[in-house]
């Protein structure tokens, strides 16, 4: 038996903690704040809650939080893998959960202390001998070794292929911290910049500038998906999932994929659009927004090319006609994303794509929006979702 | 600490908070004077005119040489003796004294905040007015268990116009137990090294090839095919029998980038790392040395030399092919 996942689950709650530098709390609190939210941001009580999943990388055990939360007896728990590359990946599994009746409503959170506890910004080296540890070894010894040296890398080849792509670049920043200067939950509201403060900014790996760079937050962020049936009779309209899919493609290292014949694209993500296009039915001409992963400024370029909303190097042309504004072709990463909003790997752009869905973002685009793309990280395995209103 | 030292500790230390620390306004040692400026801007590759160049600062607006806002504090600053008579007593030492001997002796300063009013220039005497304004609840960082204090300093010239302020951080903490460590002996000095690759099953005969002056390449015994980085089996006809050939370290360059921030210690920079196209048809990732990084180019043509980079690290550098 095939089961198509398409309409089968909706998001039916979200919620994101406050974001901070210094939460002054434990990770554990930071999650079980975001997981009551999201429960009731959806009409239920902890105690309809079966399932949980989360990012490996998650400090905090999911049966500690249930305990804490007061969620009962979990038929469904699991872990994605490779940091941001997980989420859109959490929805993918509670999709394939209340699809297949493993369980009824499971909660999608990451909660981490990311700029008072580690930073991911401090680099990769460490004692345990690994396959992992063995595969960052090829690049530590020259100092190729925090996540902005890595994309770089992409970075530098994509600007050799494409045209206009620093000022792709700056637009892609630019536009989400408008964006986030009207959302008073990010961390720069109010705090815009222009294009002498980009062009100032201090650089942090050629050709990255610190305003091409996501920031590092404390912070959480939930989503309650449960079966599109159930999720008829609660608190706010349905958010049906769609498509969802999750991709690693062939001859992938994490962050390092170096031996492509070419290394300017994202084959992984090209695999999970299309399988959720195929999924939902859906082309890129359906899609009216997007929550686009935004860990520094050019993924956003090769993702748009891998969603099919431009040719390949095609994308800076598409952002530069001002298509990610809010009045344009696809309005992006309007709460401001991760450069502005705040880092919580992703999960707050799900949290987002589901109010842009509903109509409840802090910034919703004047025009109709029924179907939004929401992204995982890349350079990692990775995935997407495809979400819109019930039919 | 118990609850009851904390309480003891606690009721005791906020007592310094509004504390001036010095009794009345404390006059640099020196006033405003090019030779302290010049050096200063030396350290902080500072080149602005308006400090260092007299000609030109003459026939500005200004007419005269200014000091740059952010040396307000080196002014009033004690100098080099600290570091071999211990500072003088004052009200701040005496807070840091009584932290210490609760056990909060780590001191971590966090932040700076300067705001300028007016420019010191020179000839000006400068002086400074510091408070300790204010001691947080207690904090739990990565680094241990403290206390955040933060002073307040006005700092003023002969008139008595306000130039500017300034807000220190520190982190007074309690250090976390250290392992026992071998002190080093007193006349060698560690230098920090790359950080290393951890040699395993599946790369160790990569390295130590490397120490011996050799790049290889692995190849599939089976198929032919060759691969890099190393693994167990070939992706293309799953043997995994392997042998290797040596690389000429003929290469281009595939793309670049150059190493900004954060710097790691270890690390010579200007610091450019590159993905190059061996000619045997694998990539290697290598730094670019021996040239400027305006000179670099993808496509370039590049020739590797296997070198020591420091005292532990032998690695494959790649120099720009002249011709």
């Amino acid at each position: 038996m095939t089961i198509n996942v398409s309409g089968e689950a909706a998001i039916a709650g979200v919620a994101n903690t406050e974001f901070s530098k210094n939460s002054g709390v434990s990770e554990l609190e930071l999650a079980s704040v975001a997981v009551r939210d999201a429960i009731a941001d959806a009409g239920l009580k902890p105690s309809d809650v079966d399932g949980m999943t989360t990012f490996t990388l998650d400090n905090t055990d999911e049966i500690e939080i249930a305990r804490a939360v007061g969620i009962g007896d979990l038929t469904f728990y699991s872990r994605v893998p490779h940091g941001g590359g997980a989420a859109t990946g959490l929805v993918h599994q509670a999709v394939m959960a209340v699809a297949t009746g493993m369980a009824e409503v499971v909660v999608c959170y990451r909660a981490l202390n990311g700029r008072s506890g580690h930073r991911y910004s401090s680099g990769v080296a460490g004692p345990l001998l690994t396959s992992d540890a063995i595969h960052w070894g090829w690049y530590t010894p020259y100092g190729l070794m925090t996540p902005a040296s890595w994309v770089a890398m992409y970075t530098q080849r994509y600007m050799h292929l494409a045209e206009n792509v620093q000022d792709a670049m700056f637009e892609i920043a630019h536009v989400q911290r408008q964006y986030a200067a009207k959302n008073p939950a990010a961390f720069f509201y109010q705090r815009p910049f222009d294009r002498a403060d980009y062009d100032a900014s201090r650089p942090i790996v050629s050709p990255f500038k610190m305003l091409d760079c996501c920031m590092e937050t404390d912070g959480g962020s939930a989503v309650v998906v449960t079966t599109a049936e159930r999720a008829k009779d609660l608190k706010h309209p349905a958010v049906i999932v769609k498509g969802v899919a999750q991709a690693a493609a062939a001859d992938m290292e994490s962050m390092t994929s170096f031996y492509r014949p070419e290394i300017a694209r994202i084959p992984s993500m090209d695999i999970a659009a299309k399988m959720a296009y195929e999924q939902s039915g859906l082309c890129a001409d359906d899609i009216d927004a997007a929550v686009i992963y935004d860990a520094f400024t050019p993924i956003v370029l090769w993702q748009l090319e891998s969603w099919g909303f431009c040719d390949l190097l095609e994308a800076p042309k598409f952002v530069l006609d001002g298509a990610l504004r809010s009045d344009g072709r696809l309005p992006t990463n309007t709460h401001g994303g991760q450069l502005s909003e705040a880092y919580i790997h992703g999960v707050n752009g799900v949290v987002e794509a589901t109010r842009l869905v509903r109509g409840q973002s802090v910034n919703q685009p004047a025009k109709e929006v029924n179907n939004v793309l929401v992204t995982s990280g890349v350079g990692v395995p990775t995935g997407g979702a495809l979400l819109g209103r019930s039919d | 600490m118990t609850p009851e030292q904390t309480k003891a500790f606690e009721e005791k230390v906020y007592t310094f908070v509004g504390k001036p620390i010095y009794t009345g306004p404390r006059r640099g040692y020196d006033d405003v004077n090019s030779a302290m400026i010049r050096q200063w801007c030396e350290v902080m590759g500072e080149k602005n005119p308006a400090y260092v160049d007299q000609d030109w600062a003459e026939k500005s607006t200004r007419g005269h040489l200014i000091a740059p806002p952010a040396m307000m504090y080196a002014w009033t600053q004690e100098g080099y003796k600290v570091a071999s008579e211990g500072r003088p007593t004052d009200g701040q030492v005496e807070m840091v004294k009584f932290f210490d001997s609760y056990g909060f002796s780590g001191s971590l300063g966090t932040n700076v905040d300067q705001e300028y009013f007016a420019e010191a220039k020179v000839g000006d005497a400068i002086f400074e007015e510091s408070v300790i304004e204010s001691i947080s609840e207690q904090k739990t960082t990565a680094r241990g268990i403290g206390y955040f204090f933060e002073t307040y300093a006005k700092f003023t010239n002969q008139d008595g116009v306000l130039l500017g302020t300034q807000r220190f951080r520190v982190f007074k903490f309690i250090p976390p137990q250290q392992e026992e460590v071998t002190p080093a002996s007193s006349d060698t000095l560690e230098i920090p090294t790359r950080v290393a690759a951890p040699r395993g099953q599946d790369n160790k005969w990569w390295w130590d090839a490397c120490d011996e002056g050799k790049i290889l390449i692995q190849r599939c015994a089976s198929c032919g095919a060759l691969r890099h980085p190393p693994r167990p089996m070939c992706g293309v006809c799953q043997s995994t029998e392997w042998d290797t050939i040596e690389s000429t370290l003929d290469g281009e360059l595939f793309s670049f980038v150059e190493m900004h921030h954060p710097k790691f210690p270890g690390y010579q920079y200007p610091l450019l790392v590159g993905v190059i196209s061996l000619a045997e048809g694998t990539r290697i990732i290598a730094n670019i040395v021996g040239c400027d990084v305006k000179d670099v180019e993808i496509g370039m043509k590049l020739k590797g030399k296997v070198e020591r980079v420091d005292e532990k690290t032998i690695l494959p550098q790649f120099y720009p092919v002249n011709n």
